[in-house]
């Protein structure tokens, strides 16, 4: 067989659903000419539970505590959206200061999730100091959320009405000295990094999508916001969010570097949102009574580390829901990563897939 | 009723998805509500944080057609009505056959209501299907 006859030849490979550099379980199968890819096909199915229809069958108040529990990263964010939409729904005003520890919660989860997802993506291209030095200082997260909530990822925190804890002065003072010491270890390690000569070799210019496809394919979160698009539903204002100075971070490249810029610029935005949120909460209670049952439907949303979810409830005026219908960001971000993966070669197909920080556990429910 | 919603039909579907891309909308999701003889189901899109739904209902047992020619997106979540109601969805882009999430030997559409009230707590399970170039037994055979 000629050299030009083999070169033409396609093959399938299958990446995933266990692969090194994938942290959960999802199936590329990629249409390869030699080591480029030509096609992407995503295959799910590997971790789906139900969730959605184990919500109809509990009470609306525990419907908080297992919204939580759709994803081991972004949990206090999905809590938070599904309580939103019941108090919409039943209209009760939270107390402000549950809106602010809302939002420091928010804001600790948001850290935590880059940082795990930076350590993820140096792992994939094999930085694993990286790896280590970026999961070093998620864990400085995880003690202070353990240290205000009592738990280091399921806080338990968020409930229709509110919150179930406070934060003692005390305890806003030690998270404050976190964030202090998080914003050094950032601008040590995580800042240097951006510069580095590996870092850059694999991911400028890797996996780049325009601004216009990242709109057509309904892309949310950093994978939006480094094409340029300010796309970022914490400029609504929900929770204390409209009291605090916010803007949307955005890049304009669209390719992983450009995703990484962004999150890395919103470790230090995180940093300040919490500052502003421990600064300005109001004394007060935390918790607003909640009587009866919700009736109606709804549609909330909430900016989580990976973009937007959108929660769907539809209350009968029963204790059980009618339906709880969730779409995860990157339930979302799924086609648009197909259209990054053609024209890169297989070695880039860990990063580019890492890049756009998938959750499937989230995704499949 | 949710907010900014139009009501469709299977025939005005694709024109009013069509009209929503023109206006620079961004497709969200698909949610579906089982409602007994029909299916209950909005298309969300947002433009500038404002979301905008098309409303409809489909009777139990018509196919729906996909909206993949206008928005590609929709892909997973038309293959996820599928597997978790049964609709049928026609000319998707990317057509899993209802193997999306839901694997042989999984309950059928179970997000229906209807199907899983009818079945009491045993819920109807796929046929396990026969492999790819396998041969299926004959009778004779299988004596």
């Amino acid at each position: 067989m000629s050299t030009q006859a083999m070169s033409n030849r396609r093959s399938v490979i299958p990446f995933g659903p266990q692969h090194p550099v994938l942290p959960e379980p999802l199936q590329l199968r990629l249409v390869m000419e030699d080591e480029k890819v030509v096609e992407a096909l995503p295959a799910i199915g590997y971790v789906h539970r139900g969730l959605e229809k184990l919500a109809e069958q509990k009470d609306f108040q525990q419907v908080a505590f297992l919204a939580e529990r759709i994803c081991g990263i972004c949990s206090f964010q999905h809590a938070m959206a599904y309580s939103m939409g019941v108090e919409s729904l039943m209209n009760i005003t939270v107390p402000d200061r549950a809106n602010y520890l809302r939002v420091i919660w928010t804001e600790l989860h948001r850290l935590h999730s880059h940082l795990l997802w930076f350590g993820l993506l140096a792992d994939s291209f094999g930085f694993e100091n990286l790896f280590m030095q970026a999961w070093r200082c998620r864990e400085a997260v995880l003690d202070i959320m353990e240290a205000t909530s009592g738990g280091r990822i399921m806080l338990g925190t968020c409930c229709v009405g509110g919150v179930r804890k406070d934060i003692s002065a005390e305890g806003l003072d030690q998270v404050l000295r976190v964030c202090d010491q998080l914003h050094n270890d950032f601008d040590k390690v995580v800042t240097q990094v951006m510069n580095d000569y590996s870092v850059k070799q694999r991911t400028v210019g890797i996996g780049t999508v325009t601004r216009q496809q990242a709109h057509e394919l309904g892309a949310v979160g950093p994978v939006a916001k480094a094409c340029g698009l300010e796309r970022d539903h914490r400029v609504t204002g929900y929770a204390a969010y409209g009291q605090l100075d916010f803007k949307p971070i955005t890049e304009q490249a669209g390719d992983c570097y450009a995703r990484t810029q962004v999150r890395v610029r919103e470790l230090y935005q995180s940093l300040d949102l919490i500052r502003q949120a421990i600064a300005k909460i109001p004394a007060g209670d935390i918790m607003a009574p909640v009587k009866g049952n919700p009736t109606g439907e709804i549609v909330t949303r909430v900016e989580q580390p990976r973009g937007e979810v959108i929660y769907y409830i539809k209350g009968n005026g029963t204790k059980n829901l009618e339906r709880l219908r969730v779409r995860t960001p990157t339930f979302a971000n799924v086609p648009i990563l197909l259209a990054m993966l053609p024209g890169y070669q297989l070695a880039d197909v860990g990063v580019i897939t890492l890049s756009i920080d998938p959750c499937i556990s989230c995704t499949e429910r | 009723m949710l907010e900014n919603t139009t009501e469709v039909t299977v025939d005005t579907l694709l024109g009013e998805v069509a009209i929503r891309m023109g206006q620079k909308y961004r497709f969200v999701t698909v949610t579906c509500l089982d409602g007994g003889d029909y299916h209950e189901i909005f298309y969300h899109f947002d433009r500038d944080y404002q979301l905008v739904n098309l409303r409809l209902l489909l009777t139990k047992g018509n196919t729906l057609p996909s909206i993949t020619g206008v928005f590609a997106a929709a892909v997973i979540v038309e293959n996820e009505l599928q597997d978790l109601f049964g609709i049928k969805v026609t000319d998707l882009s990317i057509d899993y056959g209802g193997r999306l999430l839901l694997a042989e030997g999984a309950p059928q559409a179970p997000l229906n209501k209807t199907r899983a009230a009818e079945a009491g707590t045993k819920m109807e399970v796929i046929e396990k299907s026969t492999p790819q170039g396998a041969v299926a037994p004959t009778e004779e055979v299988a004596k």
